[in-house]
């Protein structure tokens, strides 16, 4: 479930309390949103993709909340795995042609 | 913070010729045909038009088959031969053709698909999160009206027939009416909140406001549909244990009889259960984590190697959203209620996927063909409604959590009704494998729930969060009983309504059976179909 919200990189754009689906954050002017309903958070990351610096941090644990260090994450990689992985920059979708998911259909195991 | 409860601006008033309730890829679909055909149209989603419901938190394969090749052939056969049954080639044609012709528009309309070893331009896949990424500005393109963050709360009716929707911001607090000629319910299935992955908006919301008017469903029984997930986490991706071993706690290697899933939830009763992906090869490998990077990015995070360490594993419960049921609709998407159109997976997928789940690809598939034709059908009965629908007084037709039959009582809490509801749908001792006697007394405690939801459930003054959610309450109840009332009206074992008092499959109940009812849950043969197969 999301645990972080850098106050050192967010630029308070709001766009993760607009584009969450779960409605997690309020947003609050001028401020860093707050993480108001944590527990209603569905660990699906993809707030993760909507932030356009990279200031947010969901835990693999879906049904338990974890503390987490902000400077262990950027030493580690994890702030911001998921859109490196993904391919997507600043908030901006991209990387879609290198989805490898074809592979997994050519030793016949499965089929659609 | 801010007064939450406080609202910020004007209620919102709009006018549309066709209403599309839930913007995951059934109404993306349904609100750009509609608005290609000359409609206007306007989306509401309960949370964002690209994050919102479960193909938008992963990647989604597709049935891609052109017109007379092999794979389609290969497609149509498979599905006919593991759907026990209940579904007929001419629906699975139609969609897996109506579904190329799309997929293959993306492509026109600019969406980067991958270019597979042999040159070809690979279409058999969709990433979730860039798919409704893309799709959002296709709609904004198409001149469609986009609600973000505005759950629909009722249906509004007019002499019979359904003529728009109200419901609430639940960021601005705003309330929200739309007064239209036709409304499409792609809100998606219910999965109960159990965590799987991007399923918790989808609380069975649009088939209860469909109920209220009185549709139809069908194919509630085949529900017992659960996703492997690492125990840990919300990622159930199914298609990696493939290539997976499983064992139990002592290490022994858990034979992989038929069903996978009916092993790992057999011996999931008994302890904990394990997987290590140590069947796939380097190739696949790269594949793999270039193809599903939220999985590993949870096997990162936490620091699990899943091709070399074993992780344990375990279900989580995607109900109608992996399952089958759902409204009943007709080849326009059209309900039984006049003005009510359905798509994705608000409506039963018995013509395609039978009594089996359709999993990602098929219900991917679904998701597009049937929200292109609740589009047209939509756009069409609006176009024969004509101008003017506005002026016909309309009615709000919501009850349960939203307008309480007796006196609100403020000690009735959501969370209570949540876990009754929960209790009886989430164990697989419960669900996944079935019995007659412990479905009869699961139906006594849900229906007495129910009542008590019913008569006093009311989240009125408080901020939009809590009526939602005490709507979402009462959406949940209500499937409960729908699946619990069907799964006992079917004694036989059939795809994924397995019952352990019924353990074959008998020829005699080779049909469906309908559903519905608010306050009295009914099911019934659907003798019709009956009376034509013999």
């Amino acid at each position: 479930m999301i645990e972080l919200v850098s106050h050192d990189r967010c630029i308070t754009c709001q766009a993760c309390v607009s584009a969450c689906p779960e409605n997690v954050f309020d947003k609050r002017e001028h401020a860093p949103p707050v993480i108001a309903r944590p527990d209603d958070c569905q660990t699906c990351f993809l707030c993760e993709l909507y932030c356009p610096v990279d200031a947010l941090y969901v835990s693999p644990l879906a049904d338990a909340h974890e503390t987490v260090d902000e400077q262990q994450l950027i030493e580690s990689g994890l702030l911001g795995s998921f859109a490196r992985a993904m391919g997507w920059k600043r908030a901006i979708p991209g990387g879609t042609e290198n989805d490898l998911t074809y592979r997994m259909f050519e030793d016949g195991r499965v089929s659609t | 913070m801010t007064d939450v409860t406080r609202r910020t601006e004007q209620d919102i008033a709009l006018v549309a010729d066709v209403l599309v309730l839930g913007g995951g890829p059934s109404g993306a679909w349904a609100a750009l045909t509609a608005a290609e055909n000359g409609a206007k149209v306007v989306l509401a989603e309960k949370g964002f038009v690209g994050t919102g419901g479960a193909t938008a938190a992963g990647n989604t394969t597709m049935i891609h088959a052109g017109p007379h090749s092999d794979a389609r052939e290969a497609a149509i056969k498979r599905r006919l031969s593991i759907a026990h049954g209940l579904a007929d080639r001419a629906s699975i044609e139609r969609i897996i053709d109506q579904s190329f012709d799309c997929l293959n528009k993306l492509a026109d309309w600019g969406y980067h698909y991958p270019v597979n070893d042999a040159g070809a331009s690979y279409r058999g896949s969709l990433r979730g999160p860039d798919y409704l990424r893309f799709m959002r500005k296709k709609l904004r393109k198409a001149g469609v009206t986009i609600l973000d963050q505005s759950p629909a709360l009722e249906l509004l009716a007019s002499d019979g027939a359904i003529s728009g929707a109200a419901g609430i911001n639940r960021l601005t607090q705003q309330r929200w009416s739309v007064r239209s000629a036709a409304v499409v319910i792609s809100t998606g299935g219910c999965a109960f909140l159990s965590k799987a992955l991007g399923t918790n908006g989808l609380t069975g919301d649009g088939l209860l406001l469909s109920a209220e008017a009185g549709a139809e469903l069908s194919g509630m029984e085949f529900t017992g549909q659960y996703g492997l997930a690492p125990a840990f986490s919300s990622i159930t991706k199914g298609i990696m244990y493939f290539w997976a071993t499983f064992t139990d706690e002592d290490g022994n290697v858990l034979e992989r009889k038929g069903d996978r899933q009916s092993v790992v939830a057999q011996n999931l009763l008994k302890g904990p259960v394990y997987a290590v992906i140590d069947q796939a090869d380097a190739r696949l490998q790269e594949g793999m984590r270039r193809g599903q990077p939220n999985m590993f990015l949870a096997f990162d995070r936490k620091g699990i190697d899943p091709f070399t360490q074993r992780f344990p594993v375990t279900l989580r419960y995607e109900g109608t959203v992996r399952g089958v049921g759902g409204l009943v609709i007709d080849r326009s998407g059209a309900t039984n209620v006049p003005g009510l159109f359905a798509a994705g997976d608000a409506a039963s997928r018995e013509n395609f996927v039978g009594a089996v789940s359709g999993g990602g690809g098929p219900n991917a598939t679904w998701a597009i063909a049937s929200g292109v034709w609740a589009g047209q059908g939509a756009g069409a009965f609006a176009g024969r409604i004509g101008r003017l629908h506005d002026h016909r007084p309309a009615g709000g037709l919501g009850g349960a959590g939203l307008k309480p039959s007796e006196k609100p009582n403020a000690s009735v809490d959501a969370h209570t009704f949540i876990e009754a509801a929960q209790q009886e749908i989430l164990p697989l001792d419960r669900n996944f494998f079935r019995t007659g006697p412990g479905l009869q007394a699961s139906l006594g405690r849900l229906d007495t729930a129910w009542r008590s939801a019913r008569a006093h459930l009311s989240a009125d003054g408080l901020p939009a969060s809590e009526i939602v959610r005490a709507r979402e309450t009462a959406a949940m109840l209500a499937n409960a009983r729908w699946i619990v009332a069907s799964a006992m009206a079917r004694r036989e074992s059939r795809g994924i309504n397995r019952r352990l008092d019924f353990p074959n499959t008998d020829p005699m109940q080779q049909r469906r059976l309908l559903s519905g009812g608010i306050d009295r849950v009914w099911v019934r043969p659907n003798v019709i179909e009956r009376a034509i197969a013999s």
